[in-house]
């Protein structure tokens, strides 16, 4: 799917309807990079970086409520960042996990920057994980590798970049350290030119894995295309209330099309 | 047989969770956290009030109200300072 | 379609409620399982030794309050000594020299005589005033604020205080919104998003209000001294007046308390509530870039939201000074009205009259009170209707008794009701936009206004019984 991305310069690569109804304005940008995050971890400081605006960074948990955005020009292409709260996971039920999830998911941003922790890895890859099932196109900004360095913590990176299979990129983002290797990776990603293998979740309990694997069966009997089923049955199988309702609207059938912007056009905006 | 809770738990001791004696959004918000099953914690200080504790969890430090506490069963590990 | 609900369905039911335990346990095992093979310890540095002899003394049983105690009582102290000169710098400016040439200009236009009223005396006036008294304190509190919420210190404040605020039904994270509150209430109620659980943070909203704000400090500082510091014998009498203060600011503290305990266990009750708070790691704050973001994000959008509501109150300060309905203005209508409640409350018509139409900020109470007691009454000191004044203290204290006629308790209520009324508009602005509920905008305005009424009428009560 992401050749068909690189071979079409002019057709933006994301779901412009539905980042409308997000409220995004895509008027104008080439790509749409959505930055996620455990609270934090710098993930605003990263948002900073890359578009130069100055928005409050505290040293808090949760942080950041609203949804900020920004944008900046790279190689002569024209980039729009949202910069999504900081949350844990995308699995619970806050109002802040619904935004990025939703995000995530329906709003397909070309590339979604998952802001870590490298102090603390562990916790900070469910997150990246979980986002890893949605979609295909992450960059990985691993974040405050001057703090790991004082805490004795070191990082295989490229181990790391190989396990996950997307760029994972080394940055202390306040000192502005991995900012240009960040702009490429996200560039690479989002043109296709660097092709992700994301990694996929294993350790299933084996009831577990029965039941999605029954309801992929059912999912892409319906929607043979969609490239996420398995996160989708993941949801449906904890009950999520918007996936349900994308699917009594028909809705879940736009995230196969994402890359025929023409199709898109046609579709209604409810 | 003895069950003990990670209230128990002193500062500098060490547990592996056991089980989450918790339902509903409390306890999705404890696995958030990085608190399951299996996980091992750290007691690392106690508020100056008496509540709450703070826990070393998967290298972050979380605290914890007394009331959540009570509701991790937990295995103590032994014999480490 | 609804095949796939159905499937859904019948495997969820099979499943049962360990399926999100089952998930998560997967996703931290793979994520585990990936963090071992690429994380290796330099087992000589892995202990953080300075993060921990830190967190031991901040959050000592002892040590720790004495360390919040000498940090905010630092914070504060600068904050009212470094904005004395500038704020006066401003004053003189903006009050003295602006506001000057602006008349002479005018005077040179010849300009009709409402017009100028309308634009220098009301719009511009008000505006200054609240420009030069509140920017400075602003702009230094502020930025020392954010130095150490960066560099981690006041997730550990809320770490020291949880157990008070939990016994109250509320967050630790509480106690910041409220020291941040200190500032200003507008700012207070926005730093409530450090509180991810709802409950909790409706209750550090409504209850904001009862830190005294930056704009209340100077009335109740004047009033104490003029009304109760002067009850002391010359020598404590500072010593009093400052006690007086401080007693009106703990008895806020103590007032937020006990709030929050009443809507924790009565309309805020069904809530959900989850505790969490994470102590991040230390950070070296980044002093020039904290003074530029902080001076952006909170000061300048804070004083900015005050300007707009400071314009148009000027107008109508002026206005209502300025139209003559029979025999006397608009504003000394009202006067009349109010005057009858305001004295039930141990105040008088001049004061809720003033609270009235300064709701824009609380900045510019006293001198609405000196310009409408001095124009409605005996104008022994020269002011112009709808031209708000500043007078020395001894002045302050001649007009206030002899041509407003107030007398100890007057003082006392007024000290009273400044802790207990109402937020102001900027505030209010503030709980709409961040709870979009007109319910408890509403509960957050009105509560402390009925506390207040409440308040200073019992005090009247017992001290004409006794």
């Amino acid at each position: 799917m992401t050749a068909v991305t690189a071979t079409c310069e002019t057709c933006p690569a994301y779901n412009a309807a539905a980042l409308k109804k997000l409220g995004v304005q895509v008027e104008a940008a080439d790509y749409i990079i959505a930055l996620a995050g455990n609270p934090n971890t710098g993930k605003s400081t990263v948002f900073n970086a890359l578009t130069g605006l100055r928005q409050h960074v505290g040293n808090w948990a949760g942080k950041t409520v609203s949804r900020a955005e920004g944008a900046f020009r790279f190689n002569d292409k024209k980039y729009k960042v949202i910069d999504l709260p900081g949350t844990y996971s995308l699995l619970s039920t806050s109002v802040d996990e619904e935004i990025a999830r939703d995000f995530i998911l329906f709003g397909q941003p070309s590339v979604t920057v998952v802001v870590v922790d490298a102090t603390r890895l562990e916790r900070n890859l469910n997150l990246a994980l979980q986002i890893l099932q949605i979609t295909d196109r992450v960059v990985v900004a691993l974040n405050l590798m001057d703090e790991a360095e004082r805490h004795g913590i070191q990082i295989d990176v490229r181990h790391l970049s190989r396990k996950l299979g997307v760029p994972v990129v080394p940055m202390v983002a306040r000192k502005m350290q991995g900012v240009p290797e960040l702009l490429q990776a996200i560039e690479q990603v989002a043109t296709g030119a660097y092709v992700t293998r994301p990694y996929r979740i294993r350790q299933y309990d084996e009831r577990l894995e029965q039941a999605v694997q029954t309801l992929v069966e059912a999912i892409h009997a319906e929607y043979p295309d969609l490239p996420n089923a398995r996160w989708v049955a993941l949801r449906l199988l904890d009950g999520d209330a918007s996936i349900e309702q994308a699917i009594r609207e028909g809705r879940l059938g736009d995230l196969t099309r994402n890359n025929e912007p023409g199709v898109i056009a046609l579709e209604a905006v409810s | 047989m003895n069950t003990q809770t990670l209230d128990q738990l002193q500062i500098g001791q060490k547990a592996v969770v056991k089980r989450l004696s918790v339902d509903g959004i409390n306890r999705r918000r404890l696995m958030d956290l990085g608190i399951l099953p299996g996980t091992q914690l750290q007691a690392e200080m106690r508020s100056p009030l008496g509540d709450p504790v703070a826990y070393r969890v998967r290298g972050a430090l979380i605290a914890l109200r007394r009331e959540q506490a009570q509701q991790i069963e937990i295995d103590l590990i032994e014999g480490e300072e | 379609m609804s095949t796939i609900l159905d499937t859904a369905k019948r495997l969820r039911a099979e499943l049962g409620a360990d399926y999100h335990d089952l998930l998560i346990e997967a996703i931290y095992t793979d994520a585990a399982q990936i963090a071992d093979s690429c994380v290796s310890h330099d087992t000589k540095k892995a202990r953080l030794t300075f993060d921990k002899m830190l967190d031991r003394i901040l959050t000592h049983p002892i040590g720790g309050f004495v360390a919040m105690g000498i940090m905010f009582f630092i914070v504060f102290w600068i904050t009212i000594v470094g904005s004395n000169i500038p704020s006066q710098m401003l004053a003189d400016f903006l009050l003295g020299a602006v506001y000057n040439t602006l008349h002479e200009f005018a005077a040179a236009l010849s300009t009709p005589a409402w017009i100028t009223g309308f634009f220098i005396d009301g719009v511009y006036l008000a505006t200054a005033w609240v420009v030069s008294v509140m920017l400075p304190p602003m702009a230094i509190f502020f930025p020392l604020f954010t130095l150490l919420e960066d560099f981690g210190y006041l997730p550990r404040v809320a770490f020291n205080l949880d157990r008070l605020f939990a016994k109250a039904g509320a967050h630790g994270k509480q106690s910041l919104s409220m020291m941040m509150g200190f500032g200003c209430n507008a700012a207070g109620v926005v730093a409530t998003r450090i509180i991810d659980s709802p409950r909790e943070r409706l209750i550090a909203i409504i209850t904001n209000n009862f830190s005294i704000c930056n704009g209340r400090w100077p009335t109740l500082i004047l009033i104490g001294t003029l009304f109760i510091g002067n009850t002391a014998p010359p020598a404590l009498a500072s010593l009093v007046a400052a006690l007086s203060v401080v007693a009106v600011a703990v008895l806020g503290i103590v007032m937020s308390l006990i709030v929050s305990w009443g809507l924790s266990r009565t309309w805020l009750k069904g809530e959900a509530s989850v505790f969490s708070l994470e102590l991040p790691p230390y950070r070296p704050p980044q002093v020039m870039k904290t003074l530029y973001t902080s001076l952006i994000d909170r000061t300048l959008i804070v004083l900015s939201r005050a300007v707009v509501m400071a314009a148009p109150a000027g107008a109508v300060i002026w206005l209502t000074s300025n139209i003559i309905i029979g025999d006397t203005s608009i504003a000394g209508h009202m006067v009349n009205f109010l005057n009858p409640v305001g004295l039930l409350l141990g105040l008088n018509g001049v004061i809720l009259v003033a609270y009235i139409v300064a709701i824009p900020a609380n900045e510019i109470i006293i001198p609405t009170i000196l310009m409408l007691t001095l124009t409605l009454g005996q104008n022994i000191a020269g002011a112009q209707s709808g031209v708000m004044l500043e007078l020395g203290d001894a002045e302050v204290y001649t007009v206030l008794t002899q041509v407003g006629g107030w007398t100890l308790l007057t003082g006392v209520n007024l000290m009273l009701f400044s802790l207990l009324h109402n937020p102001c508009s900027t505030t209010i602005l503030t709980i709409w936009n961040e709870t979009k509920s007109l319910k408890w905008t509403a509960v957050a305005t009105f509560l402390p206004l009925a506390m207040g009424i409440i308040v200073t009428f019992s005090v009247n009560l017992l001290v004409h019984i006794f």
